[in-house]
């Protein structure tokens, strides 16, 4: 039978909302505090989700100390505590917390092959979280 | 259709470990998990189960129903048990999460009446979770 495994991480880095196609005034308008030029951090929950048969002879859909390698090597230690605007990736993209969740889905699905990705979720604080499923619709 | 979800909670004992795999294998594979005298956590259990609302009684099931099949089915054969040597599905299956959540939806799906069963969730800590949703 099929089993879905999701293992939750921690990362806390900084960020600063601003998109040099608006104004001062329209930057201001659309991101409020979150454009405040010196910037905010966040102690980030990731949820990396994974699906597939489980394997007879070990139980698992994949082993998990696989999986925390992975994300510690590819994801945890590039972005835990680190300005993200200083990223390549946002250097063009503004670092919302949606633009984090489709670039950690992509890093995973790219590296990770010992599974399927489902989705990754991202709460930003405890009142706002963030999934994305490489555009599928959100199983829950 | 509305869902509805019991959360219930049990502790048990377990070790990973497949006669197969040579010693050398088991230890790579499963690390401390292969410790051969177990060790423990405090699970957490989410039920999901859907269906029509019932428009005499309001509810999708009756939730005394469903805590006491919970209890009968899942929760006295699993809490404060250990997994390996008490429960007979891990005698030939490896008690890891997933098939801990397998394990309970096939105890509970043939239980089901009034109501069909959606989603399976076993939290072994906080932050590591299985879902099953009974799919081949």
């Amino acid at each position: 039978m099929k089993a879905h495994l999701t293992r939750r991480y921690w990362f806390s880095a900084s960020h600063r909302l601003h998109s040099d196609e608006m104004s001062a005034e329209e930057n201001r308008a659309t991101y409020g505090k979150c454009n405040n030029p010196y910037g905010h951090g966040h102690n980030y929950a990731l949820e990396v989700t994974v699906s597939g048969p489980v394997d007879a002879s070990t139980g698992m859909v994949c082993n998990l100390a696989d999986l925390d390698g992975f994300v510690a090597r590819e994801i945890l230690s590039r972005y835990e505590h680190v300005n993200l605007n200083t990223l390549p990736e946002f250097t063009r993209r503004v670092p919302t917390t949606e633009n984090l969740c489709t670039r950690i889905f992509e890093i995973v699905r790219r590296g990770f092959t010992q599974a399927h990705l489902e989705k990754v979720r991202i709460e930003e604080t405890m009142m706002n979280s963030f999934e994305y499923a490489g555009g599928a619709e959100v199983r829950h | 259709m509305v869902y509805l979800t019991r959360k219930c909670e049990f502790s048990a004992a377990h070790y990973y470990h497949n006669p197969e795999f040579s010693p050398e294998e088991n230890q790579r594979i499963f690390g401390k998990c292969n410790n051969p005298n177990g060790h423990g956590h405090n699970y957490t259990l989410e039920v999901t189960v859907k269906g029509a609302v019932n428009p005499r009684s309001g509810f999708v099931v009756d939730l005394k129903d469903l805590k006491d099949t919970l209890e009968s089915e899942v929760l006295s054969a699993l809490d404060h048990r250990f997994l390996n040597k008490e429960v007979p599905e891990f005698r030939d299956r490896i008690p890891t999460t997933e098939n801990l959540a397998i394990v309970i939806w096939e105890r509970l799906q043939p239980k089901m009446k009034v109501a069909q069963l959606h989603r399976v969730r076993v939290y072994e800590t906080p932050d590591l979770f299985v879902d099953c949703y009974g799919e081949k």
